[in-house]
């Protein structure tokens, strides 16, 4: 049995050759300390890829490109077809899972200075691998098919509509039309299943490459230096001297890390189910609250509070600036100490950039700057603030429901976080105040002077009036202090 | 890369006295040269052919003007003039027909001039809201709070035959806001 295989496998590789060249990969020597729970990252990134093209034939064999059919497709996945579900799940949570695992190999490649020479351009073909692999995540996005997918398209042509001249050009081009319809799905279906992966493995095999032929990124020390004269006799000499063969040396960190994230992956998406979708790609369904995914909210939470007039700008410029410093970054500092100790402006841009998106991030979870639609008829006025009130303020208390200032501002912590809550209007603000506030607007709050008759108005600024902490009294016009305090 | 300099290097192809395997590696170079850029013609211009029509605005229905009752603002929908079979629920387009009286209209587009989402109307407070970034518009649909550069789109109308027509087709952006 064994003169059996022997022979096959020496049948074999006499006609596929392939043998040297795995094995020379397997042994090829990498230095001792690159054996570290720190390396394993990438391979993990790319184990979640190749699932990711598993799962993805597994969808399309049932998924259906087009528009009128899409969102049925996915309802039949995730009820009908068996462990459509599970996959869908496995898929969905795979880009979560990529994403992750890419920017940790990303902060982790960064800090350890593996960019440095002479590694520069495994860093850029690795941002094209970022690139790419964001836009798999949001092409995929428009694959599921529903109202956010709908509207988060519109979110991406009303920022290329923005472009000086050929904005209209640009988003005619992108939605393969004027509006959103069939041709814009079946166009972000060729990107997701064909242009965009096919970038991607031909990154990844440069990248892999690359990390083969220029060997991994020893374990930095503090002090020893990166210098273009005498690097690569110094690195050869460390493999030489403290090295290993990567299989199944360095290799068996990767393969135990590997096996626990799909194993994550696994009970994540059996837990979790699938993502959506939501409801049907209907634009005439406007009662809808578009968000974008994940990785995408900070992005999303961005748009809201940048100061509008800088907007255009930093939308068209923004992502140039970005990408074209991250290309840049080797060849800006492709030199020098390594070590991140020795890297104090490193060490702060990570800490900066991740706390920026981390908190974007999560703002846009719960995107106070948002009107929530359905406060005005879904959240009640708490009934301590209606007992015991006269008629008038009861008058006022329901106009805050029905002009849907709840949508706006919040009472008793439910409504709207666009505007101050209500709760304490009596401490914060003097009649005259309140009354100035509602009819004429400002600091973001538009006018009401329009859509408020003057005893509503009257009624209104009754019942906010009796909005104040027990213990403290409304405020009260100091110019004027014959007037008796309002309210209670 | 370096190998692959120095290996043109020792040929030299371009120097070469013409023989006929160098005729043929140079003709072989030029022939694929144009049969590249043929190719490349009808690729472009069908990847590229939705940005080659200048405009996609045509008139549309909304109906006749007895849906639209006098100081009222209504959703309205049309079918999307350029649709396709498999477009499906996409072909509809809603937008917002605000009768003033008579023949007076304002017809808005359903995109918040910020981002594109879709405002909501709210006849109670007489405001459009919009439930992405916040995005607020009066009911004449001036700006009236959060990030939108300006005022709501609006479609160009006329009334004809008993009908209420607009001049429609294209998603409005900031750069081609005729909707």
């Amino acid at each position: 049995m064994n003169g059996l295989l022997k022979s096959t496998g020496k049948w074999l590789d006499a006609r596929l050759q392939v043998a040297d060249a795995i094995v020379s990969v397997a042994e090829h020597r990498v230095p001792r300390s690159s054996a570290s729970w720190w390396y394993v990252f990438g391979s993990a990134t790319l184990v979640v890829f190749i699932l990711q093209v598993v799962t993805g034939i597994c969808l399309a064999t049932v998924y259906t490109p087009a528009a009128n059919r899409a969102w049925d497709s996915l309802i039949y996945l995730n009820y009908q077809q068996p462990l459509g579900w599970y996959l869908r799940a496995l898929h969905g949570w795979g880009s979560d899972f990529m994403v992750a695992l890419m920017l940790i190999h990303m902060i982790q490649v960064f800090l350890f200075g593996a960019y440095k020479y002479p590694r520069e351009l495994t860093w850029v073909a690795g941002c094209f691998l970022l690139l790419c692999t964001l836009g798999m995540a949001f092409t995929g996005q428009v694959l599921r098919f529903d109202q956010d997918a709908y509207w988060g398209l519109g979110i991406g042509a009303s920022i290329a509509g923005r472009t000086p001249i050929i904005g209209f050009k640009v988003v005619d081009l992108i939605l393969g039309g004027p509006i959103i319809a069939g041709e814009t799905l079946s166009r972000f279906f060729a990107l997701h299943v064909f242009v965009i992966p096919a970038l991607l493995i031909g990154f990844v095999g440069l990248h892999l490459f690359l990390v083969l032929r220029l060997g991994i990124n020893e374990w930095p020390m503090p002090g020893r230096v990166v210098r273009r004269a005498n690097y690569i006799r110094q690195y050869e000499e460390l493999v030489r001297s403290d090295g290993e063969a990567f299989m199944p040396y360095a290799a068996q960190k990767d393969l135990v890390f590997a096996g626990i994230i799909i194993l994550s992956l696994l009970v994540t998406a059996a837990i979790m189910g699938p993502i959506g979708p939501n409801g049907q790609p209907d634009p005439t369904i406007i009662e809808t609250v578009p968000r974008p995914d994940f990785f995408f909210l900070w992005l999303f939470a961005l748009f809201a509070l940048l100061p509008p007039w800088t907007e255009t700008v930093l939308m068209l410029t923004g992502p140039v600036v970005a990408i074209g410093l991250l290309f840049a970054l080797p060849f800006i500092s492709g030199t020098g100490e390594k070590h991140w100790r020795r890297r104090p402006i490193s060490v702060i841009v990570v800490i900066l950039i991740v706390t920026t998106i981390g908190t974007l991030t999560w703002l846009g979870t719960f995107s106070p700057w948002s009107p929530q639609m359905e406060a005005w008829s879904a959240a009640p006025t708490p009934i301590e603030y209606v007992k015991g009130r006269t008629p008038l303020e009861l008058k006022g208390a329901l106009l805050v429901q029905s002009k849907q200032c709840r949508n706006c501002h919040s009472l008793g912590g439910e409504g709207g976080l666009r505007g101050p809550a209500l709760d304490d209007t009596a401490t914060n603000l003097t009649r005259d105040q309140i009354v100035r506030q509602i009819v004429q607007g400002g600091g973001n709050m538009p006018a009401y002077g329009k859509n408020l008759s003057p005893p509503e108005v009257n009624a209104l600024v009754a019942f906010l009036g009796t909005l104040h902490p027990r213990r403290e009294p409304p405020a009260r016009d100091s110019a004027q202090p014959a007037i008796p305090a309002m309210g209670n | 890369m370096a190998k692959i300099i120095e290996m043109s290097e020792q040929k030299d192809f371009l120097s070469e006295k013409t023989t006929r395997r160098h005729f043929l590696f140079t003709a072989g170079i030029a022939i694929n040269a144009i049969a590249a850029t043929l190719f490349a013609i009808p690729i472009l211009g069908y990847v590229l052919s939705p940005a080659r029509r200048f405009t996609w605005l045509n008139w549309i229905s909304l109906g006749p003007l007895t849906d639209y009752p006098d100081n009222e603002t209504r959703l309205a929908e049309y079918i999307n003039p350029f649709k396709k079979a498999w477009d499906g629920e996409t072909a509809k387009i809603p937008c917002w027909v605000r009768h003033l009286s008579g023949d007076q209209f304002q017809i808005f587009a359903i995109n918040c001039t910020h981002l594109g989402c879709p405002v909501r109307w709210f006849s109670e407070s007489g405001l459009f809201m919009c439930p992405c970034h916040g995005g607020v518009f009066y009911a004449d649909g001036r700006h009236a709070s959060g990030p939108p550069p300006r005022p709501l789109y609006q479609y160009k109308y006329k009334l004809e035959a008993g009908q209420l027509w607009i001049y429609a087709g294209e998603l409005p952006t900031l750069g081609h806001p005729e909707a």
